[in-house]
């Protein structure tokens, strides 16, 4: 444990040496030793805390929609916020209210799961953006590809599938030798590519921004110069400041998931482009 | 420790997943979504549609309400309406028999003053028929007394005042049976 501590704050402490000690965070910072061993398999923080957001999500969940009340109180109210967000902005928007409320407990479950695990990325102590490592992000957008193309071979077969999403409507000709393989590549082949990338991309360079400052300004303050101190000082004024930016970044990518998934679903249910 | 975690870093690529990581995440993923499904999203979907169906049933309440007090109104200005409609039927019968009995009463008044007159005049012609004849029973004494005053003892002859009286008689008898009052006079 004092391993992993030493090492998401690992900068500093090599800073110490001097001006030439500070190491850059980078990649590095994201591999974290694993905290404890279970039959062979390393637990990493990561890990703890994905696992711990699918308790906190169900806690607070089954805790606002329990019991529910005519007129909510507020838990109800803040859980009927969110829920009805994604039932009605997200899904039925998107999807159409003739299918949508099958796809609610995906999109509901996706949204406050990513949500939650973007914002252990500026919770203290926690301070780590599980989808920040790739291979969290990666079966998400897997099932949301899954699940887009599943439905729309549901609703149009595998082959009329195919062509509902390759073939654009009152498209006719030599056009379609160029036009089939680039809609496929776009519709069906880059999708779950740029959902992963997305998400992964942005709380993994927001975190590394705000590992950045708050080292950067560390390392700058305990330089001994002057200085370097007042620069340390901005840094770490700046680092706060992307704090909040990464706070709407966090929000607005489990959003944009969500949103994306539910855009790609509505339209393979949907009749005609 | 330092030395052998910084050699693990550079060795792994971030976009390289690492496959226990995939696993997890779809079976924590796999336990939030059923659970979310079975527990919270009947629960919410519930509340909602209860919300709803109490709205609607709000709704239709209060336009039960407003139906009811509509017909009260309407029930209640038509009540007002015949109230007033009867007060001014009223009114003027009221009127019509007041005019009646005012005439009835003149009638009767007038009636009664004429009776009084006739009356009046009955008595009158009684009274004067009594004096007639009381006059002309008196008028016959004293014109005989007179008579034999004026006449004196030329009457004392028997022949003589049966003869007068007779003729008198006669002449008043004429009298009487042309005016009644001509012998008085």
């Amino acid at each position: 444990m004092s391993v992993h501590v030493s090492l998401s704050e690992a900068t500093p402490v090599a800073a110490e040496g001097g001006d030439g000690g500070f190491i850059a965070p980078g990649p590095g910072s994201f591999e974290l030793p694993p905290v404890f061993e279970v039959a062979g398999f390393g637990v990493t923080k990561p890990m703890l805390l994905l696992i711990l957001s699918a308790v906190l999500i169900l806690a607070f969940t089954i805790a606002a929609s329990r019991n529910a009340q005519m007129v909510p109180g507020r838990l109800q109210f803040a859980g009927e916020t969110v829920y009805g967000f994604v039932r009605n902005t997200l899904a039925r928007d998107n999807i159409g209210s003739e299918h949508f409320m099958k796809f609610v407990p995906y999109l509901f479950s996706l949204f406050m799961f990513i949500l939650v695990n973007n914002y252990y990325g500026i919770f203290p102590f926690l301070q780590f953006p599980t989808m920040s490592r790739i291979g969290f992000v990666i079966p998400l957008a897997l099932m949301s590809w899954l699940i887009y193309v599943g439905a729309g071979m549901w609703k149009h077969g595998v082959f009329g599938y195919f062509k509902h999403a390759t073939m654009p409507s009152g498209v006719g000709g030599p056009i379609l030798i160029l036009l089939v393989p680039l809609e496929f590549f776009s519709n069906i082949l880059v999708r779950p590519v740029t959902l992963t990338l997305r998400l992964f991309g942005n709380m993994f360079a927001g975190h590394l921004l705000l590992i950045l400052f708050a080292t950067g300004g560390a390392a700058l303050l305990t330089s001994g110069n002057a200085l370097y101190a007042g620069v340390g000082i901005l840094s770490f004024a700046l680092g706060i400041g992307v704090s909040f930016l990464e706070m709407l970044v966090m929000f607005l990518q489990a959003y944009v998931f969500t949103l994306l998934s539910s855009m790609y679903i509505g339209e393979a249910l949907a009749d005609e482009h | 420790m330092f030395t052998v975690v910084q050699a693990a870093e550079e060795a792994h690529n971030p976009l390289l997943p690492v496959v226990s990581e995939i696993v997890l995440a779809l079976i924590v993923f796999a336990i939030l979504f059923f659970a979310i499904r079975k527990y919270v999203v009947p629960s919410f979907e519930k509340t909602f549609a209860e919300r709803t169906q109490a709205i609607e049933g709000g709704l239709s309440a209060a336009e039960t309400k407003q139906a009811e007090a509509d017909a009260k109104l309407a029930e209640l200005e038509k009540q007002l309406a015949d109230a007033r409609h009867e007060a001014a039927r009223i009114r003027e019968e009221a009127r019509e028999q007041g005019a009646q009995i005012v005439v009835e009463m003149r009638e009767q008044a007038q009636a009664e003053s004429s009776r009084i007159i006739e009356h009046g005049k009955t008595q009158i012609e009684a009274e004067r028929q009594q004096a007639v004849t009381s006059l002309r029973a008196e008028v016959g004494a004293l014109a005989t007394t007179l008579a034999g005053r004026i006449v004196g003892e030329s009457l004392d002859d028997e022949a003589r005042q049966s003869r007068v009286v007779e003729r008198f008689l006669a002449d008043l008898e004429s009298d009487g049976s042309t005016t009644t009052g001509s012998g008085v006079n």
